[in-house]
């Protein structure tokens, strides 16, 4: 053998092991469950690890020999969706269960990264607690479900009592168009000068936030396109361009940044403007009026690191009205999250089992009053202890009845962007609502393949 | 970015060397036996630049050329050109052309090459103390990751920003600079943060000048903006070409550091390519045309290298 034979020889070696390195490198532990969770940008806001840690302990109790490894995803919410659909594209990375949120569900679906839990559901006797439109909320085109529901969730508005009163404004404010809405803000802004009067989320660093807390919310209480789905034609199966509908709603937004009514727009484009409204804008009173999601006191909890009990005295609550007080005079959408278990998971089995153990009866409620969330289940709802935990449960679960869901077909997360990318247009001024407009509905054409029907 | 570029002008060497004389006729046998043990040392390396980086590339291209999508769709197919089509067609592309051409001339030609070229002209005759301090201070804008240069410029800019105390308290109107006027507020960081690489490169290059030739111009009479357009220039041309290359590739695929600052926001007004490659290919879930767009940077890069080349070229 020559000399540099030796060397090469190491080096081959080395890299032959280093190759198989890489491929055998898995989750593929039989007694490791791995979960992944979305964890709060916010480093003080730990509500999910604290809970998933509570569950971790009582799992591995219950299975001796068995682990579980908590897999946080630390991102703001459209950064988490990408990170999750690579994540789920190849075995080597899949966790064994994953936080999926409803409005991407179905697309993630299509694409296969999820199992049917169908076996397992018509096993399981819980399962019968849960309400009819939670149960949906997992269930694809083709009738399967793929997802168990930790929660819903409803909007509407908070208001800040101590500036409505330095702005002459009721405590118990409750507007019945949006005029009153934006009349308010005008008042705020006149009167009370320093604080923002008025939060609507937009924008694409928002995300579906935007789209969803901001946009829908007045999309499906306009006058023209309120009552039926202004979205996405349920009878031709097509979504829907060139509506007035939506021209009305983009005008709304426009509004709300021309007169600067809402946060600075450099705010309120930036990636991580959610975190801001509830852990600074809110308790520090420097918010008028904020157009949010149910879930707001979860950060105001005990132990959360933005400890703010007395919220409930500091901030009123009132529905969203529709645009011009048309019947049924309210709007909320709902969406929620659900556990699922990708289709390259190691650990199916025992993945659900792990979903049972979050879904006994006392785990559910400990999570729907640390999540402040909506009960889904029957027998926590009834319960009293649950209705009251938290004030605003009874506000916001009263608001399911005239809730609306998104149109979460496979197309459904690119339509969203669309819609996002509208609102960033008024929102900076680059576009009028007509060229908003315009550009959502070229836009909606490359997003569905075409899928679209004018009204 | 992490690897420090060979000095000098081996990268751009365009003209041909004279070619080596024919080897010694030898036996068929042995001949390729000596060419086979000859590669052998180089095989591991081979195989390593295949797997890791040709199969990535070759990944890419076949990808840019269906309709994969990362979410919201069962099967992926073959779309030929379709992506290429849609990209010429899509204003949020030309318009991310156009900034991305903005932003290289500005921050990578004008910005660090002759910024760059002037530290290292000023350099040279200002006293070690100084030297040594600015280059420190040069190079530390360099050293630092793009993230945290991010950062930095980030809270330099931004409405509560240092750059708006100072205009405050020089009782200047102040602006929200990453909203008003984005892409020149990136291209100034870039600026910030290549500038050093440029004055290295050049520094290095003057150094090179025998000192003879520039004191031979300064006893025929020639002043210093004369020797400098005469002598000093043309006697760097090489290192100039390397580095408008090198600098201008390095800004052509600058993303951190725009994603740190304005995620090529407000509106789309600061979205070079690469943001929109990422937008498209991450955030609306198409990885096909995502990565279309990743092989038309590529494009870019390569027009801009080629005029480099052809500009050396005619000059030699």
């Amino acid at each position: 053998m020559r000399p540099t034979a030796v060397p090469l020889l190491l080096a081959s070696l080395l890299t032959a092991s280093a190759l198989s390195a890489c491929g055998s490198d898995s989750g593929s532990d039989a007694d490791t469950l791995e979960v992944s969770f979305k964890q709060s940008t916010d480093n003080s806001i730990r509500v999910m690890d604290t809970y998933l840690a509570d569950i971790k302990k009582q799992f591995e109790k219950a299975n001796p020999g068995k682990k579980v490894k908590l897999v946080p995803i630390k991102a703001p919410d459209s950064e988490y969706y990408t990170k999750v659909q690579q994540m789920l594209r190849s075995p080597k990375t899949a966790p064994d269960l994953v936080y999926e949120d409803t409005f991407l569900i179905n697309s993630d679906i299509t694409s296969g990264y999820l199992k049917p839990l169908d076996p397992y559901l018509d096993k399981w006797e819980d399962w019968d607690q849960f309400i009819d439109t939670a149960k949906s909320a997992a269930k694809a085109q083709d009738g399967k479900t793929y997802g168990v529901p930790d929660g819903t969730d409803t909007r509407g508005l908070w208001f800040d009592k101590g500036i409505f009163k330095k702005a002459g404004l009721p405590a118990d404010w409750q507007p019945t168009n949006w005029d009153e809405i934006l009349e308010a803000a005008r008042t705020i802004k006149e009167k009370v000068p320093g604080v923002i009067p008025l939060n609507v989320y937009t924008g694409k660093p928002v995300g579906e936030a935007a789209a969803m807390q901001g946009f829908e919310m007045l999309l499906y209480g306009t006058a023209t396109g309120g009552n039926e789905n202004p979205l996405y034609d349920p009878a031709s199966k097509k979504w829907v361009t060139g509506s007035q509908a939506f021209r009305d709603s983009l005008q709304f937004v426009e509004t709300v940044f021309k007169e600067k009514l809402g946060p600075d727009v450099s705010d309120a484009l930036d990636p991580n403007i959610m975190t801001r409204v509830r852990g600074e804008f809110l308790p520090e009173g420097k918010l008028g009026i904020n157009l949010d999601g149910s879930w707001l006191p979860q950060d105001w909890q005990e132990g959360s690191g933005h400890e703010w009990p007395e919220w409930s005295e500091k901030l009123g609550l009132a529905y969203m009205p529709t645009q011009n007080g048309q019947a049924p005079g309210k709007v909320s959408m709902s969406g929620g999250w659900t556990w699922s278990i990708p289709s390259k998971a190691a650990n199916p089995d025992l993945a659900f089992d792990f979903i049972k153990t979050m879904q006994t009866k006392a785990n559910a409620q400990k999570w729907y009053i640390a999540n402040s969330g909506i009960a889904v289940r029957t027998d926590v709802a009834e319960d009293p202890a649950y209705v009251k935990a938290q004030p605003g449960i009874k506000f916001f679960t009263d608001l399911v009845s005239s809730t609306h869901y998104r149109p979460a077909y496979p197309a459904y997360p690119r339509v969203s962007t669309a819609i996002q990318e509208a609102m960033e247009g008024v929102t900076t001024g680059d576009s009028s609502v007509e060229e908003a407009a315009k550009g959502y509905d070229e836009e909606l054409k490359t997003a569905t393949d075409n899928q679209v029907i004018k009204k | 970015m992490t690897a420090a570029p060979p000095a000098g002008p081996g990268v751009v060497k365009t003209a041909p060397g004279p070619t080596a004389p024919p080897p010694p006729p030898a036996p068929r046998g042995r001949s390729a036996l000596r060419t086979l043990s000859r590669a052998l040392p180089v095989s591991p390396a081979l195989v390593l630049l295949i797997l890791f980086l040709a199969g990535p590339i070759a990944y890419c291209a076949y990808i840019a050329f269906t309709d994969l999508q990362l979410t919201g769709q069962a099967e992926d197919s073959f779309v030929g050109f379709e992506n290429f089509r849609t990209a010429f067609q899509d204003e949020a592309f030309l318009n991310a052309v156009w900034l991305t051409l903005v932003f290289t001339i500005l921050s990578s030609l004008i910005g660090q090459n002759t910024l760059g070229l002037s530290l290292a002209v000023l350099m040279q005759r200002a006293s070690k103390p100084v030297r040594t301090l600015t280059g420190g201070i040069v190079i530390t804008a360099w050293v630092l990751p793009e993230v945290v240069a991010g950062f930095l410029l980030y809270a330099f800019f931004r409405r509560e920003g240092t750059l708006n105390a100072i205009l405050d308290w020089l009782h200047l109107p102040s602006q929200n600079w990453l909203f008003t006027l984005p892409i020149l507020a990136v291209s100034f960081a870039n600026v910030w943060r290549g500038t050093a690489f440029s004055m290295l490169v050049y520094s290095a290059a003057l150094n090179e000048i025998p000192k003879e030739i520039t004191e031979a111009a300064e006893v025929d009479g020639a002043g210093g903006w004369r020797r400098m357009w005469h002598i000093t220039l043309p006697m760097i041309r090489r290192s100039i070409g390397t580095n408008l290359m090198l600098n201008t590739l390095q800004t052509l695929s600058v993303f951190g550091l725009i994603w740190v600052m304005t995620r090529g926001g407000p509106g789309n007004r600061s979205q070079t390519l690469p943001l929109f490659m990422y937008e498209q290919a991450f955030q609306k879930s198409m990885i096909g045309y995502g990565t279309a767009v990743a092989l038309l940077l590529l494009v870019v890069g390569s027009l801009f290298s080629v005029v480099y080349m052809r500009l050396l070229r005619t000059e030699v």
